[in-house]
């Protein structure tokens, strides 16, 4: 009989900490299958963040070094600089790095640093519990923003993808979306072009990926995919907003 | 010996320089040296100094608060440091640009008019240099000849070619102070 | 012994980390330590290394992070309100125990302060500075010669331990210039093996860096670990000098380019009389408590001079432990203390006057303890 689906070599077997129905178990997966395609297990060295995805690194069976809140740019830089013929990829939520990391994941793209960053948008502060994030949407309720954001308030969510699209050492910046098989298909693609970028020496990618938090927008997980759909899509549009020319 | 020196003037006078070049001969001839600068804002345009220690014992402390000789080259700086110039000590004043009358009596003055000299000389850029041989030449510091020969490896190389302006005008300011002596 | 080369302080010591087989350098300019970066920038491509200028301090010393973990030799050089930005990423590299090496030109605070040299970061440096219980070691050079051998010295701790090291400077020992001799050092090869640091983990299960301990047992389990490291530093890397310990009953603390100028006055004292002699830590952490130890007997009592409102004082006071009275004379904000307003302050000391802080300086004070 042909196994149709494993549990992807670069995943370790520790079970995540995840909520159900989070969709970070899906983008673990996703990188971990496109590192073993890749066959660069061996030679990656991860960085994680601080946020829900600070246990990155027991998932993921490679190389790990975890990263103060925001600085996971500047830390793989680091690691990049020593090691350039490692692959190197952080793995940052929105707080870490659309608000407290905003000067290093732009200054890691202005200056072309050649690494991989996976950016998971679920619109939300997830593990200190809900409160507003950069990304959250206008009228959307948090803890810190109890009558929903409004933007005479607390202004408007930031587009890190088209932001960081402006920036001319970025040579690859695609959003993608994790709601539905297509989209997880499409997410794949994307995420295997970043680390194809980096092992071709291009500089700096990035994939956004619009994500679920049920538990902190308080929906089923099935709500909650429906929720991106209907309302994040529209304020952050899937596509590649970067593919810079080969040089 | 322990010689405690103050040179001072307009930021781009080359006071840095000349104070470079006197550590690097003091240095050459197995002294005890050091060189401390002034920086920051002051640096942009203001008056820069430097404070160069050279002596047979090591260094105790790079800070000179009483000089024992002072090169001034411009107004602010000889009002600054003629003030705390020990008495009996050296000041060398760049007339060209400083003209004062009721120095301190109970120190040696040497109006030098650096500038105008240094601008017959061929250059009024090495106005520093004259000033600094007029130093060397009441003071025994160190020899004018170590100076000279140690010119080419304190000078950047793209200014080479002005090597012998710059020996000529250390020669010179020694002479007029040896004369006034 | 070679020829001394002539180099400002900030020059040599960026030279000697690079010939003590530094290879990455991250920084951000601030007075009056730019010369640092400057060199680095140039001098580091030339053997092979490499220099990037962070956008910020914080970005600097978590690229150190990275490195150090990536197992390189790593080093950033800052000046006070940048290393304050630091003291994030320090924490972390304290409890992922990375090995790298800080160098702070220190300026004077608080707040923007000014850029005249200050011994104002002592408190930071010696006692955390970061979240969390840590130590930095943390060595405090008073010539050029000396910045430049303990900066060779400071890579090799750093790895010996897996620690953290800071080069505490102040203005003064960056920008002034004094004849040098490189000695030590080491060519890359001859570098410690890291089988920790991440390198990819082909061949070996994979390596973590990391400093997250939830569990209240693991993280008081690495907290009293690491504190048992603490310790066989303080066993093993104190280091000082004592002046004029065959007869001396009066003693001068003060550490840095301070120490010079107390080294000019207990010369002056003596020749006046006086029993005057002078105790020097060159490590401000671990703090040596044994050089006052060494003359506990005899000493009438202690001088502690710093440029800054009396931060290593309580360091002396805590090895004096009330064997003798401590007093204080400082300066701050890029004054120096002088010479002779250090004398007037010992002269007061010995002969039992009451400080008038008038006195010191010709009216403009500086201030007693």
């Amino acid at each position: 009989m042909k196994p149709v689906y494993l549990r992807p070599k670069s995943l370790t077997h520790t079970v995540t900490h995840y909520c159900p129905g989070c969709t970070h178990g899906i983008s673990h997966r996703l990188v971990a299958e496109v590192i073993d395609e890749l066959g660069i297990q061996g030679k990656t060295i991860g960085v994680a963040s601080v946020g829900c995805s600070v246990f990155a690194y027991n998932y993921f069976d490679t190389d790990f070094q975890q990263a103060a809140h925001g600085r996971a740019p500047a830390v793989a830089t680091g690691i990049k600089r020593v090691h350039p013929d490692k692959i190197v990829f952080t793995y940052q939520g929105d707080g870490d790095l659309a608000s407290i990391g905003a000067a290093e994941i732009v200054h890691a793209a202005a200056r072309r640093e050649n690494i991989t960053v996976i950016f998971i948008n679920n619109a939300i502060y997830g593990m200190t519990g809900g409160q507003m994030a950069p990304t959250t949407l206008e009228g959307q309720v948090t803890t810190t923003s109890p009558f929903g954001r409004e933007h005479g308030v607390q202004g408007y969510p930031l587009r890190m993808s088209e932001l960081l699209a402006a920036v001319d050492g970025a040579y690859y910046i695609a959003r993608c979306s994790l709601h539905n098989p297509v989209q997880v298909a499409r997410a794949k693609k994307s995420i295997k072009q970043a680390f194809q970028n980096q092992m071709e020496g291009r500089g700096f990618s990035m994939v956004e990926l619009l994500s679920t938090c049920p538990t902190n927008w308080r929906m089923t997980p099935q709500k909650a995919l429906e929720w991106v759909e209907k309302h994040m899509i529209p304020v952050y549009p899937l596509g590649e907003f970067k593919r810079g020319e080969g040089e | 010996m322990n010689h405690q020196i103050i040179m001072a003037g307009f930021g781009g006078q080359g006071v840095m320089l000349i104070g470079t070049l006197l550590t690097y001969a003091g240095m050459r001839e197995g002294k005890h040296v050091s060189w401390l600068p002034s920086y920051g804002p002051e640096m942009r345009g203001g008056t820069a100094n430097c404070a160069v220690c050279i002596s047979d014992a090591p260094i105790a402390s790079p800070v000179v608060t009483e000089p024992t000789a002072v090169i001034a080259m411009n107004l602010p700086s000889y009002e600054k440091f003629s003030k705390i110039l020990v008495a009996g000590g050296s000041l060398i004043i760049n007339s060209s640009l400083v003209s004062v009358e009721n120095i301190r009596g109970d120190i040696k003055a040497y109006r030098i008019p650096a500038n105008d000299e240094a601008e017959t000389l061929g250059s009024q850029r090495v106005a520093n240099m004259v000033c600094l041989g007029g130093l060397l030449g009441v003071e025994d510091i160190v020899e004018i000849e170590t100076v000279i020969a140690v010119l080419p490896e304190v000078i950047q190389e793209r200014y080479h070619h002005l090597l012998d302006l710059n020996a000529r005008a250390l020669r010179r300011g020694y002479e007029m102070v040896r004369e006034m002596k | 012994m070679s020829q001394p080369i002539l180099m400002k302080g900030n020059e040599a010591i960026a030279e000697a980390a690079i010939r003590a087989g530094c290879r990455f350098f991250f920084g951000y300019p601030i007075t009056p330590q730019n010369e640092i970066p400057e060199y680095m920038s140039k001098k580091l491509p030339e053997v092979g290394g490499v220099f990037v200028q962070a956008e910020s301090e914080v970005a600097s010393i978590n690229m150190v992070y990275g490195a150090a973990g990536a197992g390189a030799r790593v080093m950033t050089s800052s000046s006070s309100p940048g290393i304050s930005l630091m003291m994030e990423g320090l924490s972390y590299i304290a409890g992922a125990e990375l090995p790298c090496v800080i160098v702070n030109i220190s300026r004077g605070g608080p707040g923007l302060g000014g850029i005249q040299p200050s011994q104002a970061d002592y408190f930071q440096a010696t006692k955390g500075g970061g979240h969390g219980d840590y130590k930095v070691i943390v060595y405090g050079p008073c010539s050029v010669q000396e910045a430049c051998d303990l900066m060779v010295k400071a890579f090799d701790v750093a790895d010996k331990y897996r620690n953290p090291v800071m080069i505490l400077g102040d203005g003064m020992i960056g920008q002034m210039m004094e004849p040098v001799v490189f000695r030590g050092g080491q060519g890359e090869g001859s570098l410690p093996e890291k089988p920790w640091a991440t390198t990819g983990n082909e061949g070996r299960k994979s390596n973590l860096i990391t400093s997250i301990h939830l569990d209240p047992e693991v993280l008081d389990a690495h907290n009293w670990k690491l504190c048992q490291k603490y310790k066989a530093i303080e066993e093993n890397e104190v280091m000082y000098e004592v002046y004029r310990e065959d007869d001396a009953e009066w003693f001068l603390v003060a550490y840095g380019t301070v120490a010079r100028i107390c080294i000019s006055v207990m010369d002056k004292m003596r020749k006046e009389g006086f029993k005057v002699g002078l105790i020097r830590p060159i490590t401000l952490w671990p703090f040596p408590k044994a050089a006052f130890e060494q003359v506990a007997d005899r000493a009438k009592g202690f001088l502690c001079v710093e440029m800054s409102t009396g931060q290593m004082v309580e360091d002396v006071k805590l090895a004096v432990e009330g064997r003798a009275p401590v007093y204080f004379y400082g300066r701050t904000g890029g004054a120096v203390p002088l010479p002779r307003a250090i004398e007037k302050r010992m002269r007061d000391v010995i002969e039992g006057r009451e400080p008038v802080v008038t006195d010191y300086l010709e009216g403009r004070g500086g201030g007693v303890k």
